[in-house]
């Protein structure tokens, strides 16, 4: 199995403490509540930087291994211990994380003025503690921390969606933590059986141990890969247990429903890929045909919903869905160079939706609404606003030289080479993607000028949208990185699904195929 | 020949509970309460403390039957030593402790949860007379001592008779101190009759079932029943349905489905601290004693039980969960909930295994501090009148809104006991709750554990409802919180504290209660 390299320093403990370090002190001293803001801001800064710092000691060349790795022993009792480390997948999830947090809380820095101080420093607190925990997520080397966490996960959610959150907030907040608590107990039943199928032991937990050491006759295999995959699939929304993701997002503040479905839902991807592969390859391989073609369902049904969808933060839920579709596509196809496509869209979909998240969110901070029949001929109005909406709504739609092209690409390459019919259908995705993009563009932002003065952006919206722009361009110009650093990841982890083409082989087409992408799209 | 010292935790509290009755007797009037609280106090630490103690002592000597025969050779059974009965009197007494103090609390102007003269007839001049004279009514404490005597030797008892007369000294203070509510004094004593007949027509079984296995067997004693389940008496049937009745006793004290119907009615009407003591003592004691006698007599049996143990977890599960989620009034819905409990643990009792004591006995631990805690809370949250005048608790769940803008720190620590009832990590119910399910898997009940995280899903519903009231709506009219001689808040901190820390640091205990964890016969 894979090698853990230890962390010379605890990079990951650090980060991990003080994001929660610093939401406590934020709750609980009064006089800083003053400058809520700020300050959640400048730790959520000095975190990205301490975490960019962390990454000198990163190997790149060596991403396909845990390295940065601290293990603790826990409750040796039930076998688990606090286990961290990062593969390539991890760093630019987590990269992701930190990067979105501090732009959510300069999107945000408005939204409680003239509201009680508090109201203010409760959300940056929680959005630190939420921080907290996404590092951990992707950090976690050990199952049951992992899972523990993704049940943490759901209490800043709660809070955030059911204090801050829309008119029907209270019920969204329920409706979002009963799906996912469904989703999560049934994974703890999973959980549980998998220590007890495993090796076991005062480490029994941890991902290298467990690995391939699963035991259980075929059907329990395929139960306990069910277990896991029914809670990343409610938490990455696939239909048909999407329900709930147009429902929270079209009640949760703009700024939640960007950490919620630009990294939270990664969650659910990131889990499938780091867990249900590597620990039950058998039943993955079994249960690989339906899930992609539940995928594709996930990609066509979205993409309708989304042209549909009359308000917009439900609209841009379903894009997600659709997207979504795409990833689940890739990890379950088995091919490497789709692999690679996927963790990188997870990239690249985070930061477009998040944009485009952070963008309604300005727009609506304006008009008041997020109903796109409020609209219309608001590109006179706020023609800055217009551009950004423009221009995150391309990177989704998989423009060349944005962030989307390249992943989705590289998806539908691989999968062509497993299943031809799928990718086929799924490129009928793309198509919708267009249309359900530029056909609510048309409907806000082209037509006469209404007869109202708004401010366009001023200048701290202007610094998010322009850093989120730029690392949408960057993803689309020079993906080369991020692709060299989560491609080894990949074919670790697409060849248990491998039928018979061989990974050497793949892997130097997954090179060709990204160098030709990079070129085209810099032409 | 009776190895007296093993015995102290239970002598110290019987003993401090007559010696109550006697200062009833003796000491003048205004000086009774302090003095009760004070004795009733230092009987429960000191009693914790030679808990401790003992556990040294059977560590390094091993388990002991308390009473043998006169010339010290043969074991009479009656009562038993081991690190299981340790376990469970320390976990009783550890939320003995913590529900004293939410007993012995009054409100600033000196009203307490009881009655001025219980024994007035409710809307009396009498009974006006007593309230406004400021009356105490302080035999709840030594009452309460009994009850907490009965609990601490229901575990430890090793033969029928005691194990009958551990549960009557548990139980009939209980019915007395039910009824011992300051208002809606009607519903209390109805609640207190109902416990009182449902208590007895399940004794009735228990007693029963204690014949039939004495035909079996000839013997009371659990040692001399297992010998003859072992060797076989060819009359298994009398077996099957005396350890099935004695089952059914065990499980009304529980509260698990069928024999659940007295939980909501008396939870409800019981004096609100009696409530989350009883609600927890109760149901660590009777488990307690479910486990000796299922994993020293019922293990003969194993396979018959199953489906009897199966039917009634599924049952419990799912009344808890569905009539908890249509309740209104807190007090009836933390009664579901807890009924709901009682089947998850269960499913750690039902696996037969060694992980199966501990994983109940932790459980147990968590769900017992977080009750007492829950229920201290509802005691300081009040209705007021029109006037702001403050009455009795708000009890009805729209009452608690707004409850963390006007007094957070309650509201917090409310949460913290829900999330714990509702298994989210960093709390000790997520142990407990891992525990219990990992001991079920291993046992081969996966089948039980998927209801059961289904039903705590379920649950969820409503411990988060309430969490969006307190939380996420403005206050009403017509409630408030009220400030107390502090005793409650020091126990509900308490309470949450540990709730916490058995979440965060589990280890310790669950190393002590992995050493702890084995029967005697």
């Amino acid at each position: 199995m894979l090698s853990v390299n230890e962390a010379a320093f605890p990079w990951l403990t650090l980060l991990i403490v003080l994001a929660v370090v610093a939401a406590l002190v934020l709750w609980l001293i009064k006089p800083l509540h003053k400058v809520a803001m700020p300050f959640g801001l400048s730790v959520s800064a000095l975190i990205f930087v301490l975490f960019l710092v962390a990454l000198t000691e990163f190997n790149f060349g060596d991403a396909g291994n845990m390295q940065l790795a601290e293990t603790y022993s826990w409750i040796p009792a039930i076998g688990t211990s606090i286990a961290w480390g990062v593969n390539g997948m991890g760093v630019v999830m987590i990269g992701l994380a930190t990067f979105l947090v501090p732009l959510v809380l300069l999107a945000s820095w408005t939204d409680f003025e003239g509201e009680a101080e508090s109201r203010a420093s409760g959300f940056v607190a929680w959005i630190l503690f939420l921080e907290a925990i996404m590092i951990g997520i992707f950090a976690a080397r050990d199952v049951f921390v992992f899972y523990l966490l993704f049940e943490l996960m759901l209490i800043p959610m709660f809070f955030l969606i059911g204090r801050y959150g829309g008119p029907n907030r209270q019920k969204a907040a329920i409706k979002f933590l009963l799906y996912s608590l469904v989703g999560g107990l049934i994974m703890l039943v999973g959980v549980v059986a998998v220590y007890v199928q495993g090796p076991g032991g005062p480490q029994g937990f941890l991902l290298e141990n467990l690995a391939g050491a699963v035991s259980g006759s075929t059907s329990i295999q395929m139960l306990l890969f069910l277990s896991f995959f029914i809670a990343f699939a409610i938490k990455a929304p696939m239909f048909p247990v999407h329900t709930w993701l147009p429902d929270t997002t079209q009640e949760a503040p703009a700024g939640v429903s960007t950490l919620l479905v630009g990294v939270l839902d990664k969650i659910g991807t990131y889990g499938m890929i780091a867990f249900c592969l590597p620990l039950f390859p058998g039943a993955a391989k079994e249960a690989a045909p339906v899930i992609m073609a539940l995928a594709v369902v996930s990609i066509l049904w979205g993409g309708f919903m989304a042209i549909a969808s009359k308000d917009l933060m439900r609209l841009i839920a379903y894009t997600s869905v659709s997207h979504f579709g795409f990833m689940v596509l890739g990890i379950f196809s088995g091919n490497s160079v789709a692999m690679t496509g996927t963790i990188l869209y997870m990239v690249a979909h985070g930061v477009a939706t998040g944009a485009l998240f952070l963008t309604v969110g300005f727009l609506a901070k304006r008009g008041q609404s997020h109903k796109i029949e409020d609209y219309g001929g608001w590109q006179r109005v706020t023609p800055l606003i217009a551009g950004t909406f423009l221009i995150a709504g391309l990177a989704s739609i998989a423009l060349p030289g944005l962030s989307g092209f390249v992943p989705e690409y590289l998806i539908l390459v691989g999968t062509f080479k497993v299943s031809p019919v799928l990718a086929i259908i799924a490129v009928f995705g793309v198509i919708l993607a267009a249309l359900y993009i530029l056909w609510p563009y048309q409907r806000i932002f082209t037509g006469p000028r209404p007869a109202i003065e708004k401010p366009d952006l001023d200048g701290r919206e202007k610094i998010v949208s322009g850093l989120l722009i730029a690392a949408m361009l960057f993803l689309g110009f020079a993906p080369a990185p991020v692709l060299d650093t989560v491609r080894p990841v990949a074919e670790d982890h697409a060849v248990v699904l491998l039928v018979d083409s061989e990974a050497s082989v793949s892997g130097a087409f997954a090179d060709d195929a990204a160098t030709l992408v990079a070129e085209g799209s810099a032409k | 020949m009776i190895d007296w010292a093993a015995l102290t935790p239970t002598l110290i509290i019987l003993g401090s509970a007559i010696l109550g009755v006697v200062f009833e007797a003796f000491v003048p009037r205004g000086a009774r309460r302090p003095v009760q609280v004070v004795l009733a106090m230092i009987a429960v630490a000191s009693s914790l403390v030679t808990v401790v103690w003992r556990w040294t002592v059977v560590s390094a000597d091993g388990p002991t039957s308390i009473a043998m025969a006169p010339d010290g050779s043969t074991n009479v059974g009656t009562f038993v030593e081991d690190g299981a009965v340790l376990a469970f009197q320390a976990i009783i007494l550890m939320c003995a402790l913590v529900a004293l103090l939410v007993i012995a609390d009054r409100t600033e102007t000196g009203e307490g949860s009881f009655a001025a003269s219980a024994a007035t007839q409710p809307g009396s001049t009498d009974e006006r007379e007593a309230t406004v004279a400021n009356l105490q009514q302080t035999e709840i404490f030594p009452l309460m001592l009994f009850s907490l005597g009965g609990m601490l030797s229901f575990g430890a008892a090793g033969d029928l008779l005691t194990l009958f007369v551990s549960l009557e000294v548990l139980s009939l203070p209980l019915y007395v101190l039910t009824a011992t509510a300051r208002r809606r004094r009607a519903l209390s004593q109805e609640a207190a009759l109902k416990y009182f007949v449902l208590g007895a027509f399940s004794s009735g079984f228990f007693l029963m079932g204690s014949a039939l296995l004495y035909g079996f067997s000839g013997s009371l004693t659990y040692r001399g029943i297992a010998t003859k389940v072992l060797s076989g008496t060819g009359m298994d049937m009398l077996l099957i349905a005396g350890v099935t009745l004695v089952l059914v006793g065990l499980l009304f004290k529980v509260g698990a489905a069928p024999f659940h119907a007295w939980t909501p009615d008396t939870y409800q009407g019981a004096p609100t601290p009696i409530t989350g003591y009883m609600a927890a003592g109760t149901k660590i004691a009777a488990f307690a004693a479910m486990l000796r006698f299922l994993y020293v007599i019922g293990t003969g049996v194993q396979w018959e039980l199953t489906p009897v143990l199966w039917t009634v977890i599924i049952v419990t599960m799912c009344i808890g969960t569905v009539m908890g989620l249509l309740q209104t009034d807190i007090k009836r819905m933390l009664a579901y909930s807890s009924i709901a409990h009682a089947g998850f643990i269960l499913i750690g009792v039902s696996s037969f295994s060694q992980q199966g004591i501990s994983a109940t006995a932790f459980y147990l631990l968590a769900y017992g501090i977080a009750t007492v805690g829950a229920f201290g809370i509802v005691t300081l949250v009040r209705e007021t009148d029109a006037e702001g005048n403050i009455l009795g608790e708000a009890t009805a769940l729209e009452k608690w809104q707004g409850l963390g803008k006007t007094n957070p720190l309650l509201a917090i620590c409310m949460t913290v006991f829900l999330l714990s009832f509702a298994g989210i990590p960093l709390t000790s119910g997520f142990i407990g709750k891992f525990e219990a399910f990992t001991a079920g898997v291993a046992a081969g009940n996966a089948v039980l554990v998927v209801l059961a995280v289904l039903a705590s899903a379920a649950t969820a519903f409503f411990y988060f409802r309430l969490i969006t009231y307190m939380f996420f709506r403005d206050p009403v009219e017509g409630s408030q919180t009220v400030a107390s001689e502090g005793f409650s808040i020091v126990a509900i901190i308490a309470c949450a504290i540990i709730t916490i820390l058995l979440g965060v640091f589990p280890q310790p205990v669950l190393d002590f209660l992995g050493e702890a964890a084995v029967f005697m016969l």
